[in-house]
């Protein structure tokens, strides 16, 4: 019985947005990354190809993080003392780009210093991001800023308190935004419209609708990424960017990843667990839209890039 | 999908070219046919108060009042699970209803079959209050060619049957095969797996004989749709349908077109689907992807618990109704019996927030009052953001659950997310001692056993 396949026609488009500078862009990047671009829904190729292959990004901190669970400290070993031993390790484990992550404790010039090793370290395409204080934000992100002019950086977290300041560092010195709302559409569509309305071209805007892990609210962030990418097909000009989400961030931040004892014995092995953790809630978030994902352990780097392997060959 | 309206009233009297005698009689209590259409797309009356609705009408719209995704319910001796009856292709969009079957596959072959099951079916495990386990087993023939020997493939159902009462999968290409597994359960519903392009007419001979729904396989969906198609000719109804594809791009693609087709009324294809993410590279991703695009039934290749609560609550949280966030009732919870001195600790009512605490309390051994107020369902800054979670509700809170009456020392802890409350409840609660906890709830017990005891 032949069947008709019923396909969605679309009239909207997902902006494509690039960032990092090649030599001929005027920065010093082996190679710019292009997000976007798409005209369906995440993977439906049968409409559409998927323009762009999801980019796998990994996070390193400028100094080594006290927080972290020890099976991080583990895999990474003593790059993490450094942020650009942690970006060489992060490049050799396949990242296709990093996310610099700031401190509390960062002076401007420090991370102005930790910017500029990552940047020497690696060539990879570089975001970076402050604490999430938005004072502190504004003063380490206008230095970093500042200090890679031309780089095409990403620059996060760009939220409703601070987006004038990053917004307006950004376009002085050619970089991009990474704009931050909590899972919410109508959010996410009013910070896009004020830094548009700053004269931030809008093909240099990534949105982070914000997400949960898997058990922490992660139906939520699925949710609102698929009503995002679905405003942006049906025409809404101002959800039509591209998604990233800092998976890593959250999926460690559980309870089932960072811990191995005291916890019941049907949550099973503890790193496996912890793998898996990060890996599903990736999945479900690649799957309702994400096109940048930020992980941490480098086992969950090698599924999620077979897994996008998979979606992309269709 | 239901019909519209205009669609039903072309089934009615008034609607039918030339128009029927009765037209617009007002027998059923409705002034006009196309009124009566409209109340019943609403489903405000029953077709049956029109005396005059053609027999073929009478089918057409019985077909379309019927749900779009038929129900399929699995039953063993213990427990029995659901498929189907799904209504929407984004759970935004009203929800998820029938969670997809966890299953575990077992081969015919390997050893220690009743061993193997009786440990994957005695797993629990608690995810926010709810106790999550699988929902059955899968038992596979030595081979899907068809050479595998009846009576061993019946000795290993009779092997699983022995260590679980859960429903089964029987798979097997060969219907001989399958009868002699089936044959063990009597009085059961298995799924039948499954009917091909090969062996549909043996199968659908089976699946007739044993009234059991029959699984459909094939990498494509003309085939799948010709298959349901030509086994409903032999007055079967009950399908599940396998697209038989192991690669996250095609399955994802095939999954979302028979969804599509399915809500679209296609009745082909209107079936729960299957997924053996057990065959993917990556089982767990296949599975993930299999559980929040649109499987019915998931196999699983072996019984691992790590993977295993994973998908759980990746199960649990994609079905999860969006209108309403799980939650816990508000009141006040005694943990680890506590005594009069012991402190009061104050939390949400929404059900992760409510356990990331109560769990943390209870495995330190320390005793507590948990005051949980009425946030309406939300987590402590979303509900402080929301202003459902302000000094004014904790101290409502307070009173309303008499707490006082409780305790000898009047002090309450409050989460540290929300330490900027502190000082608007020393103003609500002059009598009582406002503490801030610590952020996160891991670190409650170490800051009970030493800030706490001073
Ligand atoms: C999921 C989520 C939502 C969901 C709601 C989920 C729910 N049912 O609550 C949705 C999408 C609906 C939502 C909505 C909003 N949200 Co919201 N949301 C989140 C998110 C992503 C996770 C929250 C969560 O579930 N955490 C997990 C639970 C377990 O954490 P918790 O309740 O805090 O409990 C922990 C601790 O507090 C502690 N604890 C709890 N009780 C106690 C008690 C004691 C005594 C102690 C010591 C400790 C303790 O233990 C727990 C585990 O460690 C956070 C950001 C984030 N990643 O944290 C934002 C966040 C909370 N939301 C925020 C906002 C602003 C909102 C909105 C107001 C946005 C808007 N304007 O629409 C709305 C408000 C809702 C409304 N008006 O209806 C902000 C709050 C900002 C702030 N600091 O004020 C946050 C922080 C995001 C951000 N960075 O901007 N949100
Ligand atoms: S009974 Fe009602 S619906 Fe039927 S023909 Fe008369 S008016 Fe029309």
């Amino acid at each position: 019985m032949p069947v008709e396949i019923p396909k969605d026609k679309w009239t909207g488009k997902v902006r494509e947005v690039s960032f990092g500078a090649t030599a001929a862009d005027g920065g010093t990047r082996s190679k710019s990354i292009v997000v976007g671009g798409d005209t369906t829904l995440p993977y439906m190729q049968f409409e559409a190809p998927t323009p762009h292959t999801p980019v796998i990004a990994v996070e390193i901190k400028s100094r080594r993080p006290e927080d972290w669970s020890t099976l991080l400290e583990e895999t990474w070993g003593d790059a993490m003392n450094d942020p650009a031993s942690w970006a060489k390790a992060a490049e050799a484990a396949g990242a296709d780009a990093l996310v610099l992550w700031l401190t509390l404790a960062d002076t401007p010039e420090d991370a102005v210093k930790a910017t500029k090793a990552v940047l020497a370290a690696s060539a990879l395409p570089l975001m970076v991001f402050g604490p999430g204080q938005v004072e502190k934000d504004n003063e380490l992100l206008v230095a970093v800023s500042e200090a890679a002019k031309g780089e095409k950086l990403v620059l996060g977290i760009c939220e409703d308190k601070n987006y004038r300041t990053i917004v307006a560092t950004a376009m002085a010195n050619g970089h991009l935004v990474s704009a931050r709302t909590p899972m919410d559409v109508n959010l996410a569509k009013q910070l896009n419209i004020l830094i548009t309305d700053m004269g931030l071209p809008a093909n240099r805007i990534i949105m982070d609708p914000t997400t949960g892990a898997l058990g922490y609210g992660i139906e939520y962030g699925y949710s609102v990424m698929e009503r995002l990418r679905l405003a942006s097909l049906q025409g809404d000009g101002m959800t039509q960017f591209p998604m990233m989400v800092t998976v890593g961030f959250e999926a460690w931040k559980a309870k089932e990843s960072k811990v191995g004892t005291g916890v019941p014995e049907a949550w099973g092995d503890w790193k496996a667990r912890a793998i898996h953790w990060e890996t599903l809630t990736t999945t479900a978030l690649l799957e309702s839209g994400a096109s940048i994902v930020v992980l941490r352990h480098p086992e969950s780097m090698k599924r999620i890039r077979a897994a996008i392997n998979e979606l992309m060959a269709a | 999908m239901a019909l519209t309206g205009i669609e039903i009233f072309k089934l009615l009297p008034g609607g039918q070219r030339p128009p029927h005698p009765k037209a617009n009689c007002k027998e059923c209590g409705i002034p006009t046919c196309m009124a009566f259409a409209m109340k019943l797309a609403a489903k405000q009356v029953e077709l049956a108060a029109c005396p005059y609705v053609s027999e073929e009408s009478k089918t057409k719209l019985a077909e379309s009042s019927a749900p779009p995704i038929r129900l399929i319910t699995l039953k063993g001796p213990g427990s029995s699970i659901k498929a189907g009856n799904e209504v929407c292709l984004f759970r935004h969009e009203k929800t998820f209803y029938n969670k997809p079957g966890l299953f575990v596959r077992v081969k015919a072959s390997q050893a220690n079959i009743a061993a193997e099951v009786a440990k994957a079916d005695a797993y629990k495990v608690n995810y926010v209050g709810m106790d999550f386990t699988v929902d059955g087993f899968a038992v596979e023939a030595d081979t899907l060619s068809g050479t595998s020997d009846p009576t061993k493939f019946a000795d290993a159902v009779k092997a699983v049957r022995s260590a679980t009462k859960r429903p089964l999968i029987l798979v097997a290409k060969d219907a001989k095969v399958l009868e002699a597994g089936a044959a063990a359960l009597p009085g059961e519903t298995p799924l039948l797996y499954g009917a091909d392009s090969a062996n549909w007419e043996a199968m659908g001979d089976l699946a007739k004989k044993l009234n059991a729904p029959l699984a459909v396989c094939a990498d494509n969906l003309d085939t799948l749709a010709d298959l349901t198609d030509k086994l409903k000719g032999k007055g079967l109804e009950d399908f599940v349908i396998d697209p038989s594809s192991t690669k996250l791009g095609a399955s994802i693609a095939k999954y979302t077109q028979i969804r599509r087709l399915a809500l679209k009324n296609f009745r082909a294809l209107g079936f729960p689907v299957i997924s053996f993410a057990c065959n993917a590279a990556d089982e767990g991703i296949a599975a993930a992807q299999a559980i929040a695009k649109y499987a019915g039934f998931v196999v699983l290749d072996k019984f691992v618990p790590e993977l295993l609560y994973g998908l759980l609550v990746l199960r649990e949280n994609i079905y999860t109704d969006p209108q309403k966030p799980i939650q816990v009732t508000p009141g006040i919870y005694e943990i680890n019996n506590p005594k009069p001195e012991s402190p009061v600790l104050i939390t949400t009512n929404f059900s992760i927030t409510y356990f990331a605490v109560a769990n943390e309390v209870e495995g330190s051994g320390l005793p507590a009052w948990l005051l949980v107020c009425d946030a309406e369902g939300m987590s402590v800054l979303t509900a402080w953001a929301a202003g459902k979670f302000d000094s004014e509700r904790i101290a409502k809170a307070i009173k309303g659950f008499n707490v006082a009456s409780k305790v000898s020392r009047k002090r309450v802890v409050l989460p540290g997310h929300v330490a900027v409350l502190s000082g608007e409840l020393e103003a609500e609660l002059p009598d009582w001692e406002i503490r801030v906890g610590p952020r996160e709830a891991v670190d409650l017990p170490g800051y009970m056993k030493t800030a706490l005891n001073n």
